[in-house]
């Protein structure tokens, strides 16, 4: 196995997911299954081939994208969009979002 | 099925017009039919009836005002469910969004209001998109109008099926690695994912931001092109939004289609093609040669990477996306004594299985050691993927292949394993990755009467090509083959 308990735990805890203790062993073989496949990839040569950062890049959209209008003026403009926001919080006290306590002391 | 009148937008145009119906009337008998079927169904998760009538009065209004009418008036329209809508619930068919009701619409859905659309509601699909047959959703599955032991396809599963049983003129869906196309081949009905860039993803719900794109799905290649050409265009609020002109895409799917060189790449004909597929789409072929076009043989000898390359990058980008539903702002909050606690307590309830196996792998291969081994690997990958697409483009005007590997499946055949469930996007994400735009057309019914589905890929921003080839295929009888 590529994957072993102490890793499952590990991810689970980078990615704040509480499991329980059959869904552990459930990610751990599905895991294992997917990254086994996944080894295929080790079989291309990548040397000096660049990693894909972006999907449309400028070659593929010439003329128009000289221009740029994507970069707008840096204008500021109203944004009253607090009491709809917080509306949809579980727990709001405007102007905040309420969470357990962080800082003890 | 219902022996109920098949509306196409034209159709409703003109019985507009001629005042036959009123679009509050439309509106009410798309109800009606939903309330007939959507309970099998079970492609609509919400109905906006206050929002469908407010924009069918006004739709009525500017009738009996006599005023010109935009393009989209009084049409009844679906919308995935992982679109913001403002004022309309919108889950992503998620325990954890179960209450969210988002405060803006989406552009391309803001795009459609002022064209004069109806939005009938929102549809069913895959928890957050994450999915090949709608069983993922926390609402329950879809089942395929066509058979309804079997899977209408997904992730955007609600869409393609209310189209395809008449329960909406066209609906919005996404695609990331398929998620449009696919399950409009196995419902039988057009879907269209875009160029990366061509519609605004403002609104759109994020699964992977490099991959996602929003789409239609219609009852016609006309419908599709005739929604495209209102949410199509450059976007303030989507910084990969493309600057690229949009041109008119009904007057470029009326060209002839004499002539254009369609490429057919052997590595999509392979081993794990179901036979009676490959026959329908060879038939398809076949068709399009004797309207003209000249089939190229080619090969791309990348597309066996492609879901190892998907399944890296899409789940990355995933976990990092994902990462907001934490029970601060919006959603679920499962209460814990401390903020970590609550975060543990509120993903572990609010996430279905899919999606948790999707943000373990992601963060995995992000995490410290296994980035450049899994996650940079496939960015490179990527690249040779996309260079498979241009180096295609020099020689073809378009690729034809199977949309997908087999037709509609049953309810739990593939649930047990999620490789086999990923493989049925093996046609499929090889465009998503490249950033092309794809459709996907019936071709034909296999003997068991399940709908087949025939794909197109164009180059970038070249969709007027794609839907050209589609409607004249669609047009020369392609969908009963």
């Amino acid at each position: 196995m590529k994957i072993s308990r102490e890793d499952v735990l590990r991810v689970a805890e980078l990615a704040h997911l509480g499991l329980s203790a059959e869904e552990i062993e459930t990610y751990r073989d599905k895991l294992d299954g997917i990254l086994s496949y996944i080894d295929k990839l080790k079989e291309l040569d990548i040397t000096n081939v660049e990693p894909m950062a972006q999907v449309i890049y400028a070659p593929a959209a010439p003329a128009a994208a000289a221009n740029h209008p994507e970069l707008r003026e840096d204008v500021v403009g109203p944004c009253d969009v607090s009491g709809p926001i917080l509306s949809a919080a579980p727990d709001a006290r405007k102007p905040f979002f309420r969470v357990p306590k962080v800082i003890d002391r | 099925m219902s022996a109920a009148p098949t509306w196409t937008i034209d159709g409703v145009r003109a019985a507009l017009q001629a005042k036959k119906v009123s679009a509050r009337e439309l509106a009410g008998e798309f109800y009606a039919r939903i309330e007939r079927r959507n309970p099998e169904l079970n492609a609509y998760l919400t109905l906006s009836p206050d929002r469908a009538y407010a924009q069918a009065d006004r739709v009525d209004a500017a009738i009996a005002r006599g005023d010109e009418l935009p393009p989209l008036a009084g049409v009844p329209i679906a919308i995935k469910d992982v679109i913001s809508t403002q004022g309309i619930r919108t889950t992503c068919a998620s325990k954890i969004l179960e209450t969210y009701v988002p405060p803006y619409d989406a552009t391309a859905v803001e795009r459609l209001d002022r064209a004069g659309a109806v939005f009938l509601g929102k549809t069913n699909c895959d928890e957050f998109a994450m999915g090949g047959s709608n069983e993922n959703s926390a609402y329950g599955p879809v089942r395929n109008p066509s058979d309804p032991d079997r899977v209408p396809g997904g992730s955007s599963g609600g869409s393609a099926a209310a189209v395809a049983a008449g329960l909406a003129v066209a609906a919005l869906g996404t695609d990331t690695g398929g998620s449009i196309r696919q399950p409009g081949s196995f419902c039988g009905v057009p879907g269209l994912m875009p160029t990366y860039g061509r519609v605004s993803r403002y609104g759109l719900i994020a699964f992977a931001s490099s991959l996602d794109k929003i789409g239609p799905l219609a009852g016609s290649v006309a419908d599709a092109t005739a929604v495209l050409s209102v949410i199509a265009g450059h976007d303030q609020n989507d910084s990969t939004s493309a600057p690229v002109p949009v041109p008119n895409y009904a007057v470029e799917t009326d060209k002839p289609v004499q002539g254009l060189r369609i490429g057919v790449p052997e590595d999509y004909f392979g081993a794990g093609l179901d036979p009676e597929v490959k026959q329908k789409v060879l038939s398809g072929i076949a068709l399009l040669e004797r309207l003209g076009c000249r089939w190229v043989p080619l090969r791309m000898p990348h597309t066996d990477y492609a879901i190892a390359t998907y399944y890296i990058l899409a789940t990355a980008e995933a976990s990092s996306n994902l990462a907001r539903y934490d029970g601060v702002r919006y959603g679920l909050r499962v209460p814990g004594a401390t903020l970590t606690e609550m975060y543990r307590q509120t993903r572990e309830r609010g996430f279905g299985p899919e999606v948790k196996c999707r943000i373990m792998l992601g963060t995995y291969a992000l995490s410290a050691g296994y980035y450049e081994a899994y996650y940079l690997r496939a960015q490179s990958v990527r690249t040779l993927i996309a260079r498979d697409f241009a180096d295609a483009f020099q020689k073809v005007d378009a690729i034809i292949t199977p949309t997908a590997p087999t037709p509609a499946f049953r309810l739990g055949e593939k649930t047990s394993d999620p490789l086999q469930m990923y493989l049925a996007d093996i046609y499929t994400v090889t465009g998503s990755l490249a950033g092309v735009p794809g459709i996907s057309v019936p071709c034909g019914k296999t003997k068991g009467g399940l709908p087949v589905g025939m794909q197109i890929f164009g180059s970038h921003f070249k969709e007027g090509c794609v839907l050209q080839l589609a409607q004249a295929f669609e047009q020369a009888g392609g969908s009963t083959i």
